[in-house]
């Protein structure tokens, strides 16, 4: 890569760091706690809205995992999820009004909190959706991943998010608030994911999956991407390209090996393909305030009013880590 | 008395305390040596907690650097200052602060007194061991180190090519032979006093202040030249990774470490507090121990290594991308591809899944759909039949389905008129087995009832696209195993040349060809060929058919009876 390739980089680091900047006075803050956070705490960031249903499973899964404050935005929700946010003692609260899709579908108001509150801590940015999972998490706290990628000088941690959905129509997945939605949502897509390589930012860049099976078939280039590096030793100048996909500086997309080996890696559960979905593909879609004119939604809206069930005969059931790492959707590298 | 321990903290001394406790509550004095880069709140701190015990000393602080000398300098201090303060001390025992005993520390000792004058250190000559990590080995001590690898990387890194390039080599002292080995060693108070009242010591002292980890090499070179008795292993259990970082061990290592045996452990994550809370306790006394015996953990920690520089062969994942050439095996397992049979016997998928009991699929890259075995809708890994899907991305397409079917071979048909982008992974990879029977693609034509003008350019493009691909497995980049026939070659002695495909596919239980597949009638394929001529278009890939139907006259009479040819 030349010098004026870097040089470009650097460039559009620097604009999403000052529009971040910018976009602060977009948020109002709620319950502000972020006093509370320690030197070596392990911090999430998220943004939401109208999650109000799956915020308590949210919280107590990710407080297990040991991480210590949470730092959220919430996007205008009225179905009560602020509220109970703001009630929670390890949870500094924002919210804003602004266009989910102005501020580059939240990235911008993350970055701006990361680069404000999550410098030289580790940070892990998930949606309210999105289940962590790393190698061995059954026995080993989150800290113990961060205190062994601090020892080998690892900044970044890639999980590749994958879709899970249910046996039969989504509709029929009912859960309620507080439950684990692994229980309604526990089948996965274990091996049809095309993987290339994006020069500009040395990402790798992950489709396949449910998604693409059912709502891109006939455009599978215009299919979600999968990857996403979640879980990073933040300093202030590193800046979330698009979404979690990828980040700038470009060093912090190398989480996998190029001659061969494997990196450590974990996934993200995407547990989406609720009943909840139908009404959240259907408000989305009016609001049109995400990726790609909301073609997702749209897609799903379509598929789910038809009854989708995602479910096919050589789809996967979830049982633990160990499970996904033999069928090499992430790895230990060299962890043991 | 015969125990004394030398520890070196920088870091969680909350554990470094339960563990100098434990020691200590087993007759053990202890030096601590704490590492000057610590906070003095920390130090003060550790001191005030262990005020209570007599037999802890704490010795002067040195600034210890990774890589540096250091850590030797501390080391020889505090090892002085245990043999002058405690002398009925016979072995002293040099531990870090993230180490943990194993097993309870009256074993050690016994252990110990069965061996009362045995140096247990490990210590290689670097000349006939290359176990170093990252380059640096003979020339840890022939060159000189004064910049730290930690924070001046570019510094250290420069000097070193600045020494190779003049050539400069240090001199090592007279009668000294380069070791290196663990640092964490257990030695007689003979050897360790013998080496920190060497009258030569200043001397090397001198010398190893630069030379590359001194501490992996100052104990473990001069115990060669005082020790009666060495015994080369380290009695700490310790592995390091292929960066040479050591490998840290947390509560779910508690079985592994049980049946190690070992007696010491190292690293120990510090908040891994099942494995203190069992080790520490002094009622963990109860089984009968053997020798130390690390085996098991050791193939762990090697299989972690080996995942990390080799990876699973064939797997294209999200944190394993290799680039062209270094994917250690393009796909999971051997494969099989058989183009223009199915074109020649038209039940063949059928016939040869029944032959060899493996998963035949159909053409897998034909261009309206996937045809998977019995045209299931999707395969295993939740791959589609769509063929767009697979398009996006033909060779993900093949990776992914060996990867799901590793321990099944897959056979599919393939032909020019499929997509052709796998046409040069399939010929570059060592898994593939190709059989290919050329040109005959023309017989779907022959038997189709198309405008002749309308065959005419489609074999021709077909003719022009297997020539393409046939250069491909003929090329010197193929690593695939590939048999061609042309049509009319296979015509002649479809049996031999089936058996041979076969062999290929199955090589060993290779069942005898006990029926043939049924064949389809070639009458007035020949003219047809001829047409094909005649109109300009030398169909050259499918061998030489007589124009007036050859092919039908019979089979030599030895070829077996229950052979059908070209008869419905």
């Amino acid at each position: 890569m030349g010098a004026w390739q870097r040089y470009r980089l650097r460039l559009a680091r620097q604009r999403w760091v000052i529009r971040a900047i910018r976009k602060r006075r977009e948020l109002t803050p709620v319950q502000d706690r972020t006093r509370r956070i320690r030197r070596r705490d392990i911090l999430v960031f998220s943004t939401f809205r109208n999650e109000n249903i799956r915020l308590p499973w949210f919280l107590d899964y990710y407080r297990a995992m040991g991480v210590n404050h949470f730092l959220m935005v919430d996007n205008g929700s009225d179905d009560g999820g602020r509220e109970y946010l703001a009630g929670q003692p390890d949870v500094s609260l924002w919210t804003t009004g602004a266009s989910y899709r102005r501020a580059r579908f939240g990235a911008d108001w993350l970055n701006w909190l990361q680069r404000r509150h999550g410098h030289d801590h580790w940070c892990l940015t998930v949606d309210p959706d999105e289940l962590f999972i790393y190698p061995f998490c059954d026995t080993r706290p989150l800290r113990a991943l961060t205190d062994w990628l601090d020892a080998s000088s690892i900044r970044s941690f890639s999980a590749m998010l994958l879709d899970m959905y249910p046996k039969g129509p989504v509709e029929t997945a009912i859960y309620t608030r507080g439950a684990d939605p692994l229980e309604v949502a526990n089948w996965f897509d274990a091996g049809n994911y095309t993987i290339s390589r994006n020069p500009r930012f040395g990402n790798l860049w992950i489709q396949g999956g449910p998604r693409m099976r059912a709502f891109f078939a006939d455009e599978p280039a215009r299919a979600p991407a999968l990857n996403k590096i979640p879980l990073v030793k933040w300093h202030r100048s590193y800046a979330y390209a698009s979404s979690t996909h990828m980040l700038l500086p470009r060093g912090l997309n190398a989480v996998f090996d190029d001659w061969g080996g494997e990196k450590t890696s974990g996934l993200l559960l995407h547990v989406k393909f609720l009943s909840t979905m139908a009404d959240k593909a259907t408000e989305e879609l009016a609001r049109g305030q995400h990726y790609a004119a909301s073609r997702e939604y749209r897609a799903y809206a379509e598929g789910i009013a038809g009854g989708t069930d995602l479910w096919c005969k050589w789809s996967e059931k979830y049982i633990n880590w160990r499970q996904l790492e033999v069928l090499g959707l992430m790895s230990k590298g060299n962890w043991a | 008395m015969s125990l004394g321990v030398v520890m070196l903290v920088h870091t969680a001394f909350d554990r470094a305390e339960q563990v100098i406790r434990h020691l200590v509550a087993a007759g053990c004095p202890v030096v601590v040596h704490v590492d000057r880069k610590v906070a003095g709140r920390h130090f003060d701190a550790l001191r005030a907690a262990l005020v209570d015990l007599e037999t802890v000393r704490f010795s002067p602080r040195n600034r210890c650097e990774w890589g540096g000398w250091g850590l030797v300098a501390a080391t020889q201090a505090a090892a002085g200052m245990l043999l002058r303060d405690f002398p009925d001390v016979r072995h002293v025992y040099l531990m870090s602060g993230a180490c943990l005993p194993l097993r309870p520390v009256a074993e050690l000792q016994a252990y110990l007194d069965a061996h009362p004058d045995t140096d247990f250190i490990e210590s290689a000559t670097t000349a006939d061991v290359p176990w170093t990590v990252g380059g640096l080995s003979g020339e840890r001590f022939t060159l000189r180190f004064p910049f730290s690898w930690r924070r001046h990387r570019r510094l250290f890194d420069g000097y070193v090519r600045l020494q190779r390039r003049l050539r400069f080599r240090r001199r090592i002292p007279e009668g000294l032979v380069p070791h290196m080995g663990s640092q964490w060693w257990c030695l007689t108070r003979r050897t360790l006093s013998a080496i920190l009242s060497d009258p030569r010591r200043a001397e090397y002292d001198h010398y190893f202040r630069r030379v590359w980890i001194p501490d992996e090499s100052y104990f473990q070179s001069l115990a060669r030249l005082w020790s009666p008795r060495i015994e080369s292993r380290s009695l700490t259990l310790s592995k390091f990774d292929f960066q040479g970082k050591p490998h840290v061990f947390y509560d779910d290592h508690l079985q592994l470490l049980r049946r190690s045996d070992c007696f010491v452990a190292r690293k120990i994550w510090p908040q891994a507090a099942k494995l203190y809370r069992v080790f520490l306790n002094p009622e963990n006394a109860e089984r009968l121990r053997a020798e130390p015996n690390p085996g098991r953990i050791d193939r762990i920690f090697a299989a972690a290594v080996e995942l990390r520089t080799k990876g699973r062969p064939g797997l294209w994942m999200q944190s394993r991308f290799p680039h062209d050439g270094w994917e250690n095996g393009v796909t999971a397992a051997p494969w099989s591809v058989f183009e223009g049979f199915a074109d020649l016997f038209p039940d063949f998928e059928s016939w040869l899944a029944r032959m060899t009991g493996l998963r035949v699929h159909g053409h897998l890259f034909a261009p309206d759909r996937v045809e998977f075995e019995g045209r299931q809708p999707t395969f295993t890994g939740a791959l589609t039949d769509r063929a767009s899907i697979r398009d996006h991305h033909p060779e993900m397409f093949l990776r992914n389905l060996i990867w799901n079917t590793r321990g099944e071979r897959q056979c599919f048909q393939f032909g020019p008129a499929d997509n052709q982008a796998i046409s040069w992974p399939m010929a570059k990879d060592g898994n593939a087995q190709v059989a290919v029977i050329s040109g005959a693609w023309a017989i779907p034509l022959f038997l189709s009832n198309r405008d002749f003008a309308d065959i005419r350019t489609t074999a021709a493009r077909l003719q022009r696209i297997e020539t393409d691909h046939l250069w491909a497995l003929r090329s010197q980049w193929a690593r695939a195993r590939v048999q061609v026939w042309t049509l009319a070659e296979f015509v002649e002695n479809p049996m031999e040349h089936l058996q041979a495909a076969l062999a290929g596919v199955a090589p060993r239980n290779l069942p005898r060809v006990a029926e043939a597949p049924r064949m389809v009638d070639l009458a007035g394929f020949g003219q047809f060929l001829q047409n094909l001529k005649n109109q300009g278009m030398h169909p050259t890939l499918t061998g030489d058919f007589p124009a007036g139907g050859a092919v039908q006259t019979p089979a030599p009479p030895r070829r077996k009876p229950y052979l059908v040819r070209g008869r419905e």
